[in-house]
């Protein structure tokens, strides 16, 4: 039974390199020779490259190099430019942007965030750049522009994170540290300060997202494997052209739970689900302490949330302490 | 009646796993079979439980309604049905609707002549449902482990246990089940949007090709993994979220009984360190 389930790609056949599709300009950017990975072929495709060059890309590199460049340089001046220490406190090191009290300030001292800026300008451009480099390859060949938008979602979240939010609270103080660790820390104490946020309805609204994209990849990607005896996944002949494998497909799923999508339509669903994520997301963070100060009193007086007794006496804010200093 | 229109053909007999021919037909859209219908025993038991467990509770607030494990006193003992005993009959039902929809599903699969990938992927999630609501409460010796069910009841449960380790953030498992959920979000993007992007060119152009395709991946990234590779990559990484979130709360309590952050530190005492 196993070998009927199409796990793995048990007989590679080996031949020369596919040659990519001709476009407008020729060949003149694409680079590299193809080469070919036999365990990559195991699982799909065992060619690699050749890659299109490109100014956007070669940009969005640079520029890509720079942050982590900055990050990296500053990590390894904290721990003393020792290398054996940066590898070792490696998960817990940081490159924090400026404090509260620089406010919006464009130009801090480079040790008080003027680093964390500048990683960010190049971080933010890089990914700018290579939104411009996935639009322009897809217009090139011809094809709709549905991959930049839905990465236009996921820049979305992140400028929200790190720019528009900061920008609303009057602070660069308020975005995300640069760190594997430090980055975890500062996702905990936001949903804490602003009264957990898992009372924040587009918080909950992108975990349904988040899981309901991973349940129909799984349904999806289970589904076309099961039909691939079938030809199954070669989509687009079976959107245009329906056959028997879309047709076992859309039953298996009539029959199980009375419904199903068509090989077209189960990539919208898949494609908004995946957008929707980060797009909802972003609002949720948004809202949090520019809109909204505390989720849980949110929905309390929503009636969505029961009122919990009080366990613990009022507590003061350590922020309002004397000699704390922003 | 309810049939597409290539439909008939495959409505053949054959293919259950129970029960021979006795079960093998059709409601409407749906398949029956054996397990179709200890699937709505199941599901209709365990639903209308939890009505009546709600109409015995304090609200009919959809976001409060909720049905409470047993208190920890009762270890792994049967509990009272209004202090957990309930819980306990609709965690039974609850398992015993999900492996029959997942057996029926085996079913289908059988009659269509395809393979066992989508009961095979529900297996996981099974898995990880028991995990949470047996196995875990098992290991630590109450059924009082379990979590409530309920709309805002369950997300309290998953914030105080994710408190009691102090920072879940820092448990490794739950950092590679977050990470396959984000990786499994963006495939899911990128593939749904190349296959849109194909079939939906500009105007007056006509539909696109796979190598048009495995181009646009190999132009921007330098691989493309082709149309076969896609599904079981975004296979594998959804089915990973789900066996990594299982695993990352049951070492939380049975075999870890700290705060998470402070289980890194054998990292920081490895002996290359020190000299």
């Amino acid at each position: 039974m196993a070998e009927y389930q199409n796990i793995f790609t048990r007989v590679q056949a080996y031949g020369p390199a596919e040659n990519n599709i001709a476009v407008p300009g020729g060949q003149r950017e694409r680079t590299g020779q193809a080469w070919h990975v036999h365990l990559l072929g195991k699982l799909g495709d065992a060619q690699v490259g050749p890659i299109y060059l490109g100014w956007f890309g070669l940009a969005s590199a640079f520029c890509m190099f720079f942050c982590i460049e900055i990050i990296g340089l500053n990590m390894l001046a904290s721990v003393n430019w020792s290398p054996i220490q940066f590898v070792r406190q490696l998960p817990w090191l940081a490159l924090e942007p400026p404090p509260p009290s620089m406010g919006l300030k464009l130009f801090p001292p480079l040790n008080q965030g003027g680093w964390w800026l500048m990683a960010g300008f190049f971080m933010t451009s890089s990914v700018l750049l290579w939104w411009v480099r996935m639009y322009r390859r897809a217009r090139a060949l011809g094809m709709g522009t549905h991959i930049p938008w839905a990465f236009a979602a996921a820049i979305w979240l992140m400028l929200v994170l790190g720019f528009i939010r900061p920008l609303l609270m009057g602070s660069c103080g308020e975005a995300v540290p640069f760190g594997i660790f430090p980055h975890l820390d500062w996702t905990a104490a936001f949903s804490i300060r602003y009264g957990n946020l898992f009372y924040n309805p587009f918080h909950m609204l992108s975990i349904v997202f988040l899981y309901g994209a991973t349940l129909l990849f799984a349904m999806h990607g289970a589904t076309i494997l099961a039909v691939s005896r079938f030809g199954g996944e070669r989509e687009i002949e079976q959107i245009v052209d329906r056959g028997t494998a879309s047709e076992r497909a859309a039953l298996f799923w009539r029959w199980t739970m009375g419904f199903n999508a068509t090989m077209e339509s189960i990539h919208r669903w898949g494609w908004w689900f995946a957008v929707l994520c980060p797009l909802v997301g972003g609002i949720g963070i948004l809202l949090t302490g520019t809109v909204v100060d505390n989720w849980y009193l949110w929905a309390v007086k929503h009636h969505m949330a029961p009122v919990y007794p009080a366990v613990f006496g009022p507590m003061t804010d350590p922020a309002t302490l004397q000699g704390v200093k922003p | 009646m309810a049939m597409l229109s290539f439909e008939r053909k495959y409505r053949v007999r054959g293919g259950t796993l129970v029960g021979g021919d006795l079960f093998d037909f059709w409601v409407g859209p749906f398949f029956v079979g054996f397990f179709g219908v200890t699937t709505a025993f199941f599901s209709v038991l365990g639903t209308l439980l939890i009505v009546w467990g709600a109409s015995q509770g304090p609200t009919w607030n959809l976001w409060q309604i909720s049905i409470a494990p047993p208190g920890l006193k009762y270890g792994l003992g049967m509990a009272p049905l209004m202090d957990g005993g309930l819980w306990q009959l609709i965690t039974i039902c609850a398992i015993g609707s999900f492996v029959s929809w997942a057996l029926r599903e085996v079913e289908i699969c059988r009659k269509l002549g395809i393979g066992y990938h989508v009961p095979f992927a529900f297996a996981v999630a099974i898995l990880a449902y028991v995990t949470l609501t047996v196995v875990r409460p098992m290991l630590l010796g109450a059924w009082g482990h379990g979590f409530p069910y309920g709309v805002m009841s369950h997300l309290d449960w998953v914030s105080n246990t994710g408190y009691q380790y102090l920072h879940f953030h820092y448990n490794p498992a739950h950092m590679l089940a977050v990470s396959f959920f984000f990786a499994t979000t963006f495939a899911l993007s990128l593939h749904g949007g190349l296959i849109l992007s194909a079939t939906s060119p500009p105007k007056g152009e006509t539909v696109k090709t796979a190598e048009h395709e495995n181009t646009f991946f190999r132009d921007t990234i330098g691989y493309s993994i082709g149309t076969l590779g896609i599904h079981r990559l975004g296979l594998f990484l959804a089915l990973s979220a789900g066996f990594w979130s299982a695993v990352c709360i049951v070492i939380s309590g049975p075999f870890w009984t700290r705060g998470w952050p402070e289980w890194w530190s054998w990292w920081l005492s490895l002996p290359i360190w020190s000299n």
